[in-house]
């Protein structure tokens, strides 16, 4: 199959949608002439013009209201944070507003927008400009959220989103942007709520969001040249969550260990634990679940503390090891 | 305004000479600074991003020295600037820049967030109008702890657009409060050109609705800008409250290393690069080229130094990742 990048396959998912429904439009900073931030949405102006492909004053609020407003009255808005951390700036929109309008109104109105957010560390972006904060909105009822992994996920996600009739909180990775694996050149949707178990194994049951997916993939082939087989679960959508792959391999290998970048405390590596507590995998495990997660610090600026501050590889391999040899 | 001995030439009747030499070393010190990091950038001794501010000197030239060592500033993410002109030390400014230990931010900051507290510089911003709420702190604690003190918040045209600009003016305004609100237009937000992300001529014009003193200068004549501030300083300082100034000015590089720059033409910024604010001074001072070149030749050296020292200090311990985080 044809390889695209994780950004070529968002790019190409919006075109896609945007050519097949009028209704779909992008609205975000500098997704114009510019291209976004990171590129995402290069050449998507020349094709669709300053109607359809919308730069926006910095003003994140407005855009957030922007989606929710349009999307009310009929519109598919695709608004885009820039960085992810500058949702902040559009919270009280997303969560008081956007989140809970179908509800407040008694389940009459649809409120269909997905909002783009490019998250996560790894690019010397410092404190304000490297959170993973996805976890926040997992705990508003009303909002979806979507956490793709790789370029095929990437698209088949945001045109799942696209067609969705909530307001869904898409994360991206902006280290993943330039990763590269294989992408139908068709539309095509991966429901949202279904996990994705990418790799089987026996000896442990390691559920990776985003960017950790690959690192535990790395990990896991470290790992087997010693004998240990990591089970690899992406959950995909952290909200709704499909529990069900996660619980069977928990049974099958008695053993979990859960790889996010966020930061540990609150993060979504609770919930998860929770999950799998309150199931009837509790009954067939033979070791604490353990959590490795992004320290509970901002990040930092220079290179190496940055590197230290969420999970890499190396962690990984080693958890995991410690974890099937009982030594917890 | 700083004293002067009587017999000192005030240029344009408001600055002393030796300031005005002092001021012109700093514009060619932080461009020389950007153009290191714009260097160092290339050849990976740096990651991440960063602003440059080359071809808007002017402002914070005219806006330092017009306030106090006692004042507070708040800076903007182009803000290398006016680090300098608050007096900021090289060395410790490029070691932040590099992440090292030795850094005003003990390399965890970078050129986004740097800050020296100690000297009432409140930090560089990574959130566009970030600063600008925090500095009705400032301005109501100062009101409180009945100093003299004023509060320089530095901002951009794109600032302005935020939600966050509108409620801290007003706030500001409607408390009185010592605060001087400068912002930068250097006619871009990133891609977006000011006349596509404003419907008024000038940002300057929103001081009225906050009922406060707005004026449009020309950011890359420093005694326009320092006039202006001093006389904002002056108003504050004696409970008249705040004032908006608008710099005018033009950002000559790319907003941020991704740049492509295909939102204006290059004969644009060519008109632009012929209103050198360096330049100019020069010529106000009556430095000739050949001065020039003698003054860009010690910034180039004291740059060097300053590299020197930073590629000579230690990196961060991992083990103090956790510090720093709760007092
Ligand atoms: C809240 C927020 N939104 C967006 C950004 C990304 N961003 C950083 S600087 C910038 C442009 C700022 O323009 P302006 O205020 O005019 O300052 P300039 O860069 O021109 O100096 C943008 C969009 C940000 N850092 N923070
Ligand atoms: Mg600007």
């Amino acid at each position: 199959m044809r390889e695209l990048s994780y950004m070529e396959a968002l790019r190409e998912a919006m075109r896609q949608a945007m050519q097949k429904d009028d209704r779909v439009f992008l609205i975000g900073e500098d997704i114009g002439i510019y291209g976004g931030a990171f590129g995402v949405s290069a050449g998507l102006l020349d094709e669709f013009g300053p109607k359809r492909i919308i730069d926006t004053p910095i003003s994140e609020a407005g855009i957030a209201g922007a989606c929710i407003g349009a999307a009310v009255t009929g519109m598919r808005p695709i608004g885009e944070m820039q960085f992810s951390d500058f949702v902040v700036i559009a919270m009280e929109q997303l969560v008081m507003q956007g989140a809970k309008m179908r509800f407040m109104f008694g389940g009459k109105a649809e409120v269909p927008f997905v909002m783009r957010l490019a998250g996560g560390s790894g690019t010397g972006a410092a404190a304000q400009h490297s959170e993973s904060l996805e976890n926040w909105f997992v705990h508003v009822p009303g909002l979806k959220v979507v956490m793709p992994s790789s370029p095929y996920d990437a698209k088949g996600l945001l045109l799942a989103a696209i067609e969705d009739n909530n307001p869904i909180m898409f994360f991206e990775h902006k280290v993943l942007y330039k990763t590269k694996g294989p992408v139908p050149e068709e539309m095509y949707t991966i429901p949202l709520g279904q996990s994705h178990v990418v790799r089987e194994g026996k000896d442990l049951t390691v559920v990776a969001t985003s960017i950790m997916v690959s690192r535990a993939l790395e990990a896991a082939e470290q790992l087997s040249k010693e004998g240990i087989e990591l089970e690899i679960i992406d959950p995909r959508t952290l909200k709704p969550l499909d529990e069900k792959p996660i619980i069977e391999s928990v049974i099958k290998t008695g053993k979990a260990l859960i790889v996010h970048e966020a930061v540990k405390t609150g993060g979504f590596g609770g919930e998860l634990t929770a999950v799998i507590m309150e199931s009837e995998a509790f009954g067939y495990l033979d070791a604490p679940v353990k959590r490795l997660a992004g320290l509970d610090t901002p990040i930092p600026y220079n290179r190496n503390l940055e590197y230290h501050a969420v999970p890499q590889v190396e962690n990984i391999v080693e958890e995991a090891r410690k974890l099937v040899k009982g030594q917890y | 305004m700083p004293t002067s001995s009587k017999k000192e030439k005030l240029i344009e009747g408001v600055l002393p000479e030796s300031k005005a030499h002092e001021l012109l070393y700093k514009m060619v010190l932080t461009r020389a600074f950007e153009e290191n990091a714009e260097e160092m950038y290339g050849l990976g001794k740096v990651h991440g991003t960063m602003h440059l501010s080359i071809g808007e000197e002017g402002v914070a030239a005219g806006a330092g020295p017009a306030l106090r060592p006692s004042d507070y500033l708040l800076n903007t993410h182009r803000g290398h600037g006016h680090f300098l002109m608050w007096g900021g030390d090289l060395n410790r400014m490029m070691a932040e820049f590099m992440g090292k230990e030795a850094g005003y931010c003990r390399g965890r900051g970078g050129s986004m967030h740097i800050a020296d507290v100690e000297s009432n510089n409140l930090g560089a911003q990574g959130i566009v109008a970030g600063n600008l709420p925090i500095s009705v702190g400032v301005g109501l604690s100062i009101q409180m702890r009945k100093t003299d003190q004023v509060v320089l918040t530095l901002f951009g045209d794109g600032a302005a657009n935020e939600g966050a600009f509108h409620e801290s003016l007003n706030m500001a305004s409607i408390w009185n409060l010592p605060v001087i609100y400068l912002c930068e237009n250097n006619q871009y937000a990133m891609s977006m050109a000011f006349e596509r992300a404003f419907r008024v001529e000038q940002v300057s014009e929103r001081a009225a609705a906050y009922g406060m003193k707005g004026l449009t200068v020309d950011g890359n004549d420093v005694i326009a800008v320092y006039k202006a501030v001093s006389e904002a300083a002056e108003q504050a300082r004696k409970g008249a409250g705040p004032t908006l100034i608008e710099a005018i000015t033009y950002r000559w590089k790319g907003h941020s290393k991704s740049d492509r720059q295909l939102y204006r033409t290059r004969e644009e910024v060519k008109k632009w690069m012929e209103k050198d604010p360096i330049k100019r001074f020069a010529a106000k001072l009556d430095v000739d080229e050949a001065g020039l070149k003698e003054i860009e030749k010690k910034a180039k050296e004291e740059i060097r130094k300053a590299v020197e020292f930073a590629d000579n200090s230690p990196e961060p311990d991992v083990n103090t990742i956790l510090e720093g985080i709760y007092a």
